[in-house]
């Protein structure tokens, strides 16, 4: 099977589905590489490089570039997908959903129900997130858990590109519109990726490391160090086992509350913030649900609740790392072991 | 009004300062030695000069990713700049903003900001500020092309006039919105002629002429200052370098970079001005170049020596740290 990072595996899932299907567009700034200047078209495929060749293929009607205007982009969007398209949006930051909100969670997320059932909305969002390049406040949040929280939003966050490529074919085929989360530092990782297309349902985790003492949930770049973290501890016989929810919503409580029914100790990486996040939900879930099965405190391994520093020292202390994983779950083992933290 | 010696010489500083500064940032970025995203301002060093020439350190602007320009017009220190950009304790942000958040309130600088359209809703803030507070003070917002399209930016140009702010929203027309070219992406390709359809006096000058820049600021912000309401200059200028440094700018015609620099330099042109008119001497003004040299190299050097910010900070200036 061919080897592909999971910038060729976007890329390629978008590719498939505009060859498939008419009325899947692209649209957002400098998608087509920027138009309007005095070079190439189609020189980038964005800022983030996932769309670099679909203007050549698919030209200007349905691979569009857009004035920087991240409220009219999304709005069109949404508009666009309630009368016949399926649009893919590229947001190049998540962060610059401050500036285009409105139309994606008081108008997209909401004409399906608000309208009684009678609107389809099959929007996907693509947009990047995390931190780790230095990029600061406004450039390097992880704000996915502000999607989950709302009704009518389906949540995607990939980790690695075979899942990248078979959820973001889900994600344009789906009625709904979806917000798909791609952590900008794991862009160039590989992994086996087939040819075809293919999809991925949501709703269904993946069990990336299986394990009898602790769960840890993790997403994205997370879940790769929440995976060395328990080939590690592995050596040192505790056997962890490693869930990827891959979508937030809907989540895949099922597979999350049976590995902790088995385990009995949950512990959970998020580099998004420790208040109202993705680690606090999951732990609230499995408290209510599993508390039976619990051999020790629920741990939640996340960033800190500041904004993301720019200096190189404070963003990787910002962000969770191995030593803080590994200390969660000792800490989960040993939970008479006093003054751990 | 014809400007002094000694504003001539200090807004040649300024520019030269400026060019010095963005290209030194350009070459330690590529040797691996500043971290994160970092946007230049050469090429358009004559809009923030002949802008900020007429501010007070009690005048406001609000600036935008390209930020460098604007904080070194509006005289922040440089030193405490180059700190900002390497990371280190001592930065005019301590570390924690970088290349796309520095600000010196002190100065009236807002900040810099990695959002297209962030700093004009805050410009008229400020302006509103002034003049709630009964000062004449002024509040600038420089924007670039892109962020003239922004719904935020249209709501603050119509908020301004509403609300008659002393206000200045400076458009630095450089060509490019990131990687689209503004003739594209700007529907009416008039970005001034907009402005004016929002109520505001409105001119458009070529921002490579430093000239032409103070003169059009030297009203609009009179204008504001004396309580005429806002205005808008659309500059137009170039950039010298891509949206970012290692932008490979295949969007640009191979030869562009090269043509603008030897057609389109304000410092260039203001040198040539000055000189042909007899109002500055060549030696005065390598006099100043000598000094700006030191001053970069000394900044890159305090820079690279300073330590980083302590792990503390990390959790310091928030409400709550849990």
């Amino acid at each position: 099977m061919p080897t592909k990072t999971i910038r060729q595996a976007l890329n390629e899932a978008i590719r498939l589905e505009m060859r498939r299907d008419p009325t899947v567009i692209v649209i957002g700034e400098d998608v087509a590489g920027g138009a309007g200047g005095t070079g190439k078209r189609d020189a980038s495929g964005g800022a983030l490089g996932v769309t670099k060749g679909l203007f050549s293929e698919f030209g200007e009607a349905r691979v569009i570039d857009t004035p920087i205007t991240e409220s009219a982009i999304m709005g069109a969007a949404a508009g666009a997908a309630t009368t016949g398209l399926r649009p893919i949006a590229e947001l190049m930051f998540c962060d610059f959903m401050g500036v285009c909100f409105d139309q994606i969670f008081n108008q997209a997320a909401k004409f399906r129900y608000m309208f009684g059932g009678k609107a389809q909305t099959p929007l996907v969002i693509r947009t990047m997130f995390g931190a780790g390049l230095r990029a600061a406040a406004q450039h390097s949040q992880s704000l996915y858990n502000i999607f989950t929280a709302i009704p009518g939003l389906k949540c995607v966050i990939p980790s690695n590109a075979y899942d990248a490529k078979g959820l973001l074919i889900q994600a344009i085929r789906d009625d709904d519109p979806v917000m798909f989360f791609e952590h900008k530092a794991i862009y160039d990782q590989e992994a086996d990726v087939p040819d075809e297309a293919y999809t991925i349902p949501f709703g269904e985790a993946n069990i990336t490391r299986e394990g009898g003492d602790v769960t840890i949930v993790a997403f994205a770049r997370m879940l790769h160090l929440a995976d060395g973290v328990a080939d590690e501890l592995g050596k040192d016989g505790v056997s962890v086992e490693v869930i990827d929810p891959r979508t937030t919503s809907p989540l895949d409580e099922e597979t999350i509350l049976e590995s902790v029914e088995k385990t009995g100790r949950l512990v959970i990486v998020d580099e998004g913030g420790p208040r109202c996040g993705m680690a606090a939900d999951i732990a609230a879930m499995v408290a209510q649900k599993a508390f039976g099965a619990l051999k020790g405190p629920i741990m939640q391994v996340t960033a800190p609740h500041t904004p993301v520093p720019f200096s190189p020292v404070l963003e990787d202390l910002y962000i969770p790392g191995p030593e803080q994983i590994v200390a969660a779950v000792q800490r989960v083992m040993q939970p008479e072991v006093a003054g751990a933290k | 009004m014809s400007l002094d010696q000694e504003t001539l010489l200090d807004a040649y500083r300024r520019m030269r300062t400026i060019r010095e500064f963005e290209e030194r940032i350009d070459t330690e970025f590529k040797a691996g030695e500043i971290p994160g995203f970092v946007h230049l301002y050469a090429g358009q060093e004559a809009v923030a000069t002949g802008v900020c020439i007429h501010l007070r350190t009690e005048d406001y602007i609000g600036s935008t990713h390209r930020g460098h320009g604007h904080c070194i017009a509006k005289g922040c220190d440089v030193k405490g700049m180059m700190l900002e950009i390497f990371g280190r304790k001592g930065g005019l942000c301590g570390g924690k903003g970088g290349s796309m958040h520095i600000a010196d309130l002190k100065q009236g600088m807002l900040g810099a900001n990695a959002i297209v359209g962030g700093s004009p809703p805050l410009a008229i803030g400020a302006a509103l500020s002034a003049k709630t507070r009964g000062t004449d003070n002024v509040a600038i917002s420089f924007s670039g092309d892109g962020a003239s399209n922004q719904g935020t930016t249209f709501e603050s140009m119509n908020m301004a006039v509403v609300l008659k702010l002393p206000c200045v929203f400076v458009f630095e027309n450089n060509g490019y919105g990131e990687m689209t070219g503004v003739d594209y992406a700007v529907g009416s390709k008039d970005i001034a002629g907009r402005a004016a359809g929002f109520g505001l006096p409105s001119v458009k000058i070529d921002g490579a002429d430093f000239f032409a820049v103070e003169a059009a600021a030297a009203e609009a912000i009179e204008r504001a200052r004396s309580g005429g309401g806002p205005s808008a200059i659309e500059a137009v200028v170039t950039r010298f370098y891509g949206h970012f440094i290692g932008d490979p700018q295949n969007y640009r015609a191979p030869d562009e970079v090269e043509r603008l620099r030897a057609e389109r330099d304000c410092l260039k042109n203001f040198r040539e001005r000055v000189t042909s008119d007899g109002s500055l001497s060549n030696a005065q003004m390598e006099e100043i170049d000598g000094q700006v040299g030191t001053l970069i190299e000394e900044s890159v050097n305090e820079a690279k020596a300073a330590e980083f910010p302590d792990e503390t900070e990390l959790l310091t200036d928030v409400y709550v740290s849990y």
